[in-house]
């Protein structure tokens, strides 16, 4: 059975991205985009949804989604306006429908009332009310028309009755996409009336006849209460693939936008087209109340590729185990190539030019094999971004704000670990910005802002590592009340002296919290300490920036990649370490006169004009104690977050070569100052420094010795 | 498959037996991963003194352990000629770093005493019992407890 389970995974996967679809277009109509393919687009991901979904018998799931689709059918034939109400309730539904999704993965169902509640409600925004029971009640009637012994036509209801002929001859090329014209046929029949011709004209020969070919077509007559467009919508997957003429009665109501609405549909479809009986009929057809345009009548030609350029490029799914694989078999490669060379270099016959030129090769290509895999696992954060809004709509609903969320640079890519382990402490961070930031809409009144707060939401790349922030335009952090708070929580002595940014930084404690109210979402003080180390757990740091009145900002910078980096390798206390060379800005050799002491340890750098503290890497890290002036050799000056810089004092560089990362958590545990392991080219371990971290043990470090447990 | 005869009575457990600080001890079999000689480990800052550093075992960077001194006994000298234990515990691989591997030894469930009260108080919470062999008095250890307790662990 594991066919079917890769199938049901599959459905998963793409209704995820339907879903991520849905919700993009639902957005860019919320923004104004007016364009017929957005609300076609929208409208696809549900029909999809509920196609996969009916195939996996997944029932509420496509009950719920088939009453959806209705009302995107509205919004599509524009019997519907995309009001800010009605938006609010499509959103909500498609949160839902992501829900119910959601559960379904998990084998479990969501609570049936909810369903109906939310599906009713929308109904409700959408003046459909009732749409359901109405249909119902249609259904009946039809059913037991013979004991009632009543003529049909005669009851008013069957007045939503027209005639419909289709003719519908699948091209070849249609079954090697995966159709089956006989799925559509029952689709296309549903519960109407039909009459279904088969035209097998075309059919060869026996022993002419290829199984892969399409010989048949048919003639469908409907009696309907569908329109057009619903019934060409059941033919939306195979257009291109076949070729369909449509002529029906006018649909009974008159449609206000148009006398022809599937003129709309038809530039995006390739579908022909015929509203009234141009083409050849195989069958006569009651005349046609609405002699449509003859214009618009005319058969739209064929025409492919309506995606081919501005669809997305293809692609392919790979499980995410064999790309780590690759990645480890990778860091393997690396290793070994950095063995091989310095087992070269120490031979006698070193010094061959065809040897080095090779060496050099290798080198290359090991170093396009490893981007070219990192760019497998890099991903653009903008399905973490998307997943965002709902978090907003949420929160804001929940907090009774009114907040929108503006994302940028969702192109940027990160490695899909980070991405993936990112996705808890974002939500906690934009949860916190619409519950704590953001003021309520009264007050924002009050104080002359927007109602609607906005919290802002990019990604940027910066030198070497990827800079997301959250920013709200809220009332900035209270200081005061922060100091205040983390007083009496007894996390600073009450006679403290703290800077702004020490105060800022208090946010970050464990057991802090400046709700005065506690909410549903934040405010339990189980928040930004968790943030602050889940991001710290990804080798990145958070900080925050505040003014007063006008909002806050937080910052998170992380690594590009988990897997490699080009790093510096030095001695310090007779250990090798790496540094990572993003960090550095420059070494030197300082003058004695360069350095001075501040108190009776701490020593800092005068690096042309510019005050550094100056810390030795051996004694920060407890391999020996702090050198004393003049005996340091080498000073590497390195950034430290936002920080600025720092000095580091080392015994002597060694190389610059990239370096595999391999963590320590898995096996020891964190350590402060240390942000990785890495194996160099004789097999030994180096240590990978971090250096903000390393500044903020200082040059005398009292941390006690952990052994931290794996997770 | 191990060659000894007796792996299939379910009532033997198979030990690994070793010498460190002039006295026996042994851990379960199937904690063992491989026993390998002493490479030069490179420091672990602000570690426990019984943290001797980590090594590279074929890409996994891993931690020695001198076990003498974490159980409060003399420290290893002459690392060159001793030989590391690599143990999974728990989800960890952990190197530990004895003298010498002795022997492998088959015992019966029975043949584990329990510790006697005697022994010193940091010895006896990391043993689970004692095994009397040729005379030799050999301490089975709880490697589990051979970590820390978890009391740091990040929330």
């Amino acid at each position: 059975m594991a066919g079917a389970i890769d199938l049901k995974d599959i459905f998963f996967v793409e209704a995820e991205e339907l879903l991520s679809a849905l919700e993009e277009g639902l957005r860019a109509i919320q923004t104004g985009a007016q364009e017929a393919d957005t609300v076609n687009a929208v409208f696809r991901a549900v029909h999809s949804i509920k196609g996969g979904a009916g195939a996996f018998d997944l029932k509420p799931l496509v009950n719920f989604a088939h009453r959806f689709e209705t009302v995107l059918d509205a919004l599509r034939g524009g019997q519907l306006q995309p009001e800010p109400a009605l938006l609010g309730a499509l959103l909500h539904s498609s949160d839902h429908l992501a829900d119910m999704i959601n559960a379904s993965r998990n084998g479990t169902e969501t609570d049936p009332e909810l369903d109906q509640r939310v599906i009713v409600a929308l109904e409700a925004q959408a003046g459909m009310g009732g749409h359901k029971e109405e249909e119902a009640f249609v259904f009946e009637p039809l059913a037991l028309d013979g004991p009632f012994g009543m003529d049909l036509s005669a009851l008013p209801l069957t007045s939503l009755l027209r005639k419909v002929t289709l003719t519908f001859r699948p091209h070849s090329g249609a079954f090697a996409s995966g159709h089956d014209p006989a799925f559509l046929l029952r689709d296309l029949c549903g519960t109407d009336e039909v009459e279904v011709e088969l035209d097998q004209s075309a059919l060869p020969v026996p022993g002419g006849f290829d199984p892969g070919q399409s010989y048949l077509g048919w003639t469908v007559t409907l009696q309907t209460e569908r329109s057009d467009r619903e019934i060409l919508a059941i033919f939306d997957f195979i257009e291109g693939n076949c070729d369909l003429t449509l002529e029906a009665e006018a649909e009974t109501p008159p449609d206000p936008d148009g006398p022809l609405p599937e003129t709309s549909l038809a530039p995006s479809a390739p579908v022909v087209v015929a509203a009234a009986p141009v083409a050849a009929p195989p069958k006569p057809v009651a005349p046609p109340k609405s002699p449509d345009a003859p214009a618009a009548a005319s058969p739209q030609p064929a025409s492919s590729a309506p995606s081919a350029s501005t669809g997305p490029r293809p692609t392919i799914r790979v499980d995410i185990d064999r790309v780590d694989r690759l990645v480890d078999i990778l860091g393997e490669l690396v290793i070994h190539q950095a063995m091989l060379t310095e087992a070269i270099e120490q031979s006698p016959g070193f010094g061959s030019v065809e040897v080095d030129r090779s060496l050099d090769q290798l080198r290359q290509l090991s170093r396009q094999i490893q981007e070219s895999v990192m760019a497998i696992r890099a991903q653009p954060v903008k399905p973490l971004f998307d997943r965002m809004h709902r978090i907003v709509r949420e929160a804001s609903m929940a907090a009774g704000k009114s907040a929108r969320l503006v994302t940028e640079g969702e192109s940027t890519e990160v490695d899909k670990t980070i991405i993936e382990r990112l996705a808890d402490p974002l939500t906690h961070m934009i949860r916190n910005s619409v519950d704590h930031g953001l003021e309520k809409p009264a007050r924002r009144d009050e104080i002359g802002k927007p109602t609607e707060g906005v919290v802002k939401l990019s990604a940027a790349h910066r030198s070497g590592r990827i800079v997301i922030t959250v920013q709200d335009d809220g009332a900035g952090i209270d200081r005061d009340k922060v100091r205040q708070i983390a007083i009496e929580k007894g996390l600073v002595p009450p006679n403290a002296e703290l800077s702004p940014q020490e105060i800022d930084a208090l946010l970050f404690l464990p057991g802090f919290s400046t709700a005065t109210e506690v909410s549903a979402l934040s405010g339990r003080g189980v928040g930004m300490d968790v943030v602050r180390s889940e991001i710290a757990g990804l080798g990145g740091r958070v900080g925050i920036a505040s003014v007063r009145g006008q909002g806050t900002t937080l910052t998170i910078s992380l690594p590009l990649t988990l897997a490699v980096l080009d790093g510096m390798v030095f001695e310090a206390a007779g250990q090798t370490l790496v540094l990572p060379v993003s960090t550095i800005i420059e070494t030197l050799r300082p003058d004695i006169m360069m350095r001075h002491t501040l108190g009776r340890t701490d020593s800092v750098l005068d690096v042309r004009g510019r005050c550094l503290p100056l810390i030795d890497v051996g004694a920060a890290l407890g391999f020996r104690r702090t050198l004393k002036p003049g005996e340091g050799e080498i000073v590497v000056v390195v950034e430290r977050g936002d920080d600025g810089a720092i000095a580091l004092m080392v015994d002597g560089i060694r190389d610059q070569r990239q370096v595999v990362i391999k963590g320590l958590e898995a096996n020891y545990g964190q350590i402060p100052g240390i942000a990785a392991a890495t194996v160099l080219g004789d097999g030994s371990v180096a240590l990978i420094v971090d250096p903000s971290d390393l500044a903020a043990i200082g040059p005398n470090p009292s941390r006690p010795n952990v052994f931290l447990a794996a997770e | 498959m191990r060659s000894s005869g007796f792996a299939t009575d379910p009532d033997i457990r198979e030990l690994v037996a070793f010498r460190t600080a002039g006295q026996d001890f042994c851990i379960d079999i199937l904690s063992v991963r491989e026993i390998r000689g002493w490479s030069r480990p490179a420091l672990l800052p602000h570690a426990p003194s019984y943290v001797q550093g980590v090594i590279n075992l074929r890409g996994a960077v891993v931690p020695i352990l001198d076990l003498a001194r974490r159980l409060g006994l003399e420290p290893i000298e002459d690392k060159d000629r001793n030989v590391i234990i690599v143990a999974a515990i728990q989800n960890r691989t952990v190197g530990l770093l004895v003298e010498a591997v002795t022997d492998i030894l088959g015992v019966p469930a029975s043949g584990i005493q329990p510790t006697p009260d005697l022994a010193s108080e940091a010895t006896r919470s990391m043993l689970r019992g004692v095994v009397v062999q040729d005379s030799r008095l050999i301490r089975l250890l709880d490697v589990a407890q051979l970590l820390p307790p978890a009391d740091d662990a990040a929330a």
